[in-house]
C-alpha cells in the first residue's frame, strides 16, 4: 500500500468525534423497569407503555436470528444502556433554545440546523442518541397540513394516527430486534402526508450516536395519505469507540391509493478500524406498505459504514397495481460484513417490483445479497425484475448472492440475474494512464458500477454518496 | 525526448521479452516500430506508459531528462505521455465526457494550470472532434462499453487529441480497422502531429504507413531492434517479409 493511501486509512473516517454534553443516560440493564423508564422519560400515555410491556415479553421468548452470514461475539443486552439524552429543557420550543453544542455538532457534521443555513429545500429532523433535538421547517410544512417531526411529538400531539399505524407494518413480533425495539425505541421521526398533497422539499432524519455503552432504538413512521407524495432521506454517523454498539431500528411506511413514498438512506456509521475493532452492529427493520391501489414505494440505501449490517428493506405490495423498488449499493471494507437485501411480497394483482443491488467488496470485507421475492395466490400478473452485482476488490473478501424466490401464481413473471466480476488491473491501468491517481480511478470505477443505484437518490445526497464510496474504499488498492 | 538505452525487460517472474533495446526519440519526429508477433512490441508500448506486470532487468529510459521508469503511469500521463491501447478497456456506468473531463483536468492540475468547467470543457471537445472531422456520437456513451473495435480506436484517437500528450504512443491502433476506419484514425494522427509532439507507432503492417509517413522505421524481433531506416525500409519489408531484414 502507497503512503499516501495509508494516511488516508488512517483518515477515513471523518465523523467519530464525540460531543461532550451532559446527558440523562439509563443505568445499564433491561427489565419491565426500563421499559417503564423509557416510557416514562417520554411521558407516554398508557396505552403505549402497555404496547412497550407487550413487546419486551414476546422479546424475551425469542432468539436472535441465525441465518445471516455474519458472524459475531454474543451480544450481551444486559450491558448496555437503552436510553440517553442531551439534558436540556423539555422540548424547546425554537432552535434558539437547544444547547449550542448540539448545533456545533450537526454544523460538524455538514447538517446545519439553523433554518436561513439550512440547505434550500430540505427539512431536517436531528435525531441526538435517544431523541429528536431539533426539527426545521415544521411550520412552513405545517401550512400544508404536513405533519413532520419527532416520534415523542407525534405520540403527545397526533396520538390517533400513531396508534393507528404504529406496528402495522412490522409487527412488534416480527423479528427479535423489532420485538427490542418496539420496548425499548426511544426517539425518531414521524411523517403524516394528507391527501392530495405533495410534499414541496425533501424531509430529512440525520441520526447521530453520541453517547458510550447506549444502543440507539430509533422508530420511523411515515404516512403518504391518498394521492400524497413525499422523499424522506436518513443518514446516519457515530463516534468512532472501540467497542461495538447496538443500533435496532424500525421504519414502517403506509402508501394509501395513488400515494407515493420514496425512501433513502445513506448510511455511515463507524465501521471499525482496520482491524475489526469497534464499530456499529446495525440490526435494521425497515418495511413499507403499499396499502392502496396504484401505490409505489422505493427504498434506496447506500450502505458503506458500520461493523455488521443485517437490513432487508421491503414491500408489501398489498394494494392491486402498486409497486414496489429496491435500489441498493452496499460496500464492506477491512473486517466489515454486510447481509442485507429485500422482501418483495406480492399479494395484490398487477403488481410490480424491481430489485437493484450492487454490493462492493475490499479487504477482508464480506458482502452478502440476500432477497425474497414471494408472489401469493392471489397475486395475479405479479411481475418481479432482479439484478444483483457484486464487484471484488482483492483477493481475500467475499461476495454471496442468496436469493429465495417463491411463487404461487402461475400468471407471474420473476427474473433474476446476477453477476460476479473484480475490478481489472486493466481497468485501474487504462484509467492511470490518462492521469488518474489511483484513488480517483478506483472511485470512478465503483462509482461506474453503482451508476443505476445512485441516480435514484435525490441531487443533495447523490453527490455526498459518491464521495463516500471513494473515501470508504481508500486504501483498498495499491 | 525519448532516450531508451539498452532496455531488458521480462515478464514479472517469467522470461525476458526486450533484451537491449535502444530508441532515440526528438521532439515532432514520428518512429514506427515494427515487428513480427510476439516480438515484444507491444511489451515496449506497456513499459514506456507504465504498465504493471513486467520487471525491468537492466538499462534506462529517460523522459524529458526524468527517469521514466521511476515515474508511476499517472505521472507519466501529466508529463505528457499518452499510449493509445491495442485493446482500450471498457468502463461500465462513467460517461465518455465524464471521463475525458477528469483525465484533462487532473493532467491541469498536475501543470498548475486551472481546470475547466463544463462550458469551456465542451468548446474544447467540439473544437477538436471539428480537427479531426469526427462524429460526437461515441461521447455520451460509457467508455468504450458496447464500442466496435473502430470506434474503441477512433476514441482512442480523440482522447489523444484532447488530452494534447509529447509523447504518443500508438499502440496497433491500426489493428482490427477497415479501410475506412483506417483512414479516419490515420487522419487523426495526421492532424496531431506538431513540431513539439513525438509519435511512436507500433505496428505490424506497412499498411498504416501508407496513411501516416514515419520519419524513421525500426524492425523489432526477439527484443531486439534488428534494422532502423527510413520509410523505405517498410516498403522493403513489404517485399521481403520480415525475414528478408533479418528478422
Amino acid at each position: 500500500m502507497t503512503d499516501t493511501a495509508q494516511a488516508l486509512v488512517g483518515d477515513g473516517y471523518k465523523y467519530g468525534f464525540v460531543t461532550d454534553i451532559e446527558s440523562d443516560t439509563a443505568p445499564p440493564g433491561l427489565n419491565e423497569d426500563t421499559v417503564r423508564f423509557v416510557s416514562a422519560q417520554k411521558g407516554e400515555p398508557e396505552w403505549l407503555l402497555e404496547w412497550r410491556l407487550g413487546a419486551y415479553r414476546r422479546w424475551q421468548k425469542m432468539t436472535e436470528p441465525k441465518w445471516a452470514n455474519v458472524q459475531f461475539p454474543p451480544i450481551d443486552y444486559q450491558a448496555a444502556s437503552y436510553y440517553s439524552a442531551p439534558k436540556q429543557k423539555a422540548g424547546p420550543k425554537s432552535l434558539d433554545e437547544v444547547d449550542p453544542e448540539l448545533l456545533k455538532t450537526y454544523a460538524k457534521l455538514g447538517i446545519p440546523l439553523h433554518e436561513r443555513a439550512a440547505l434550500a429545500g430540505v427539512a431536517v429532523d436531528a435525531v441526538f442518541d435517544s431523541v429528536s433535538v431539533a426539527t426545521t421547517f415544521k411550520d412552513k410544512l405545517g401550512e400544508l397540513g404536513i405533519i413532520f417531526c419527532s416520534f415523542g411529538e407525534a405520540v403527545r400531539e397526533h396520538g390517533e394516527l400513531v396508534k393507528q399505524y404504529l406496528g402495522s407494518v412490522v409487527p412488534q413480533g416480527d423479528n427479535f430486534y423489532s420485538a427490542l425495539n418496539s420496548a425499548v425505541f426511544s426517539d425518531g421521526s414521524f411523517v403524516y402526508v394528507p391527501p392530495g398533497v405533495r410534499c414541496p422539499m425533501e424531509l430529512s432524519t440525520y441520526f447521530r450516536i453520541n453517547a458510550a455503552k447506549t444502543g440507539q432504538f430509533e422508530r420511523t413512521l411515515v404516512i403518504a395519505d391518498k394521492g400524497a407524495y413525499v422523499s424522506y432521506l436518513e443518514g446516519c454517523t457515530a463516534p468512532q469507540r472501540d467497542e461495538n454498539q447496538l443500533h435496532a431500528a424500525v421504519v414502517e411506511l403506509i402508501a394509501l391509493d395513488d400515494a407515493q413514498i420514496k425512501y433513502s438512506t445513506v448510511q455511515n456509521w463507524y465501521p471499525g478500524d482496520a482491524e475489526g475493532k469497534g464499530g456499529i452492529y446495525n440490526f435494521v427493520t425497515k418495511r413499507g406498505a403499499c396499502r392502496g391501489a396504484r401505490s409505489k414505494i422505493s427504498w434506496t440505501q447506500v450502505e458503506t459504514g458500520s461493523a455488521i449490517t443485517w437490513k432487508y428493506p421491503g414491500c408489501l405490495l398489498e394494494g392491486d397495481d402498486s409497486v414496489g423498488e429496491f435500489y441498493s449499493v452496499a460496500v464492506t471494507n477491512n473486517r466489515q460484513q454486510a447481509d442485507t437485501g429485500t422482501k418483495m411480497i406480492h399479494l395484490g394483482r398487477n403488481t410490480r417490483s424491481t430489485i437493484i443491488s450492487k454490493g462492493i467488496s475490499a479487504g477482508k470485507g464480506q458482502n452478502t445479497y440476500r432477497g425474497l421475492v414471494r408472489v401469493q395466490p392471489k397475486a395475479a400478473n405479479a411481475r418481479n425484475y432482479t439484478q444483483c452485482d457484486s464487484l471484488l476488490i482483492g483477493d481475500r473478501c467475499g461476495a454471496h448472492t442468496v436469493p429465495y424466490i417463491e411463487v404461487r401464481n402461475p400468471s407471474a413473471t420473476v427474473e433474476h440475474e446476477a453477476t460476479t466480476s473484480k475490478i481489472s488491473e486493466d481497468q485501474m491501468f487504462y484509467c492511470r494512464s490518462r492521469g488518474l491517481s489511483q484513488e480517483d480511478a478506483l472511485g470512478l470505477i465503483v462509482n461506474g458500477f453503482c451508476k443505476e443505484v445512485l441516480k435514484e437518490l435525490p441531487m443533495e445526497f447523490a453527490v455526498e454518496a459518491q464521495k463516500l464510496l471513494s473515501v470508504s474504499l481508500e486504501g483498498s488498492v495499491g | 525526448m525519448l532516450e531508451i538505452k539498452n532496455l531488458h525487460a521480462s515478464v514479472e517472474g517469467g522470461r525476458e521479452i526486450l533484451k537491449g533495446v535502444s530508441l532515440s526519440v526528438k521532439p515532432g519526429e514520428v518512429h514506427a516500430i515494427m515487428g513480427p508477433n510476439g516480438s515484444g512490441k507491444s511489451t515496449l508500448a506497456g513499459i514506456l506508459a507504465g504498465r504493471p506486470g513486467y520487471t525491468i532487468t537492466q538499462g534506462a529510459v529517460t523522459y524529458q531528462g526524468q527517469d521514466l521508469l521511476a515515474m508511476s503511469p499517472e505521472d507519466r500521463a501529466r508529463a505528457g505521455i499518452f499510449l493509445a491501447f491495442q485493446y482500450p478497456v471498457e468502463i461500465p456506468g462513467v460517461n465518455n465526457m465524464y471521463f475525458l473531463r477528469m483525465a484533462l483536468n487532473a493532467i491541469h492540475r498536475a501543470k498548475g494550470e486551472p481546470e475547466l468547467d463544463a462550458g469551456q470543457f465542451l468548446k474544447t471537445v467540439r473544437a477538436k472532434l471539428k480537427l479531426l472531422e469526427i462524429e460526437d456520437d461515441l461521447l455520451q456513451r460509457a467508455v468504450n462499453v458496447g464500442f466496435s473495435g473502430g470506434e474503441k480506436k477512433r476514441n482512442e484517437i480523440f482522447q489523444m487529441a484532447m488530452l494534447e500528450p509529447r509523447l504518443a504512443i500508438l499502440d496497433e491502433t491500426d489493428s482490427g480497422l477497415d479501410i475506412d476506419a483506417l483512414r479516419l484514425v490515420s487522419n487523426g494522427i495526421n492532424k496531431l502531429r506538431a513540431p513539439d509532439r513525438s509519435v511512436v507507432m507500433i505496428t505490424h503492417y506497412q499498411r498504416l504507413l501508407d496513411y501516416v509517413a514515419p520519419d524513421f522505421v525500426h524492425v523489432l524481433s526477439e527484443g531486439r531492434i534488428v534494422r532502423s531506416g527510413d520509410k523505405s525500409l517498410a516498403a522493403e519489408l513489404e517485399k521481403t517479409g520480415y525475414v528478408g531484414v533479418g528478422a
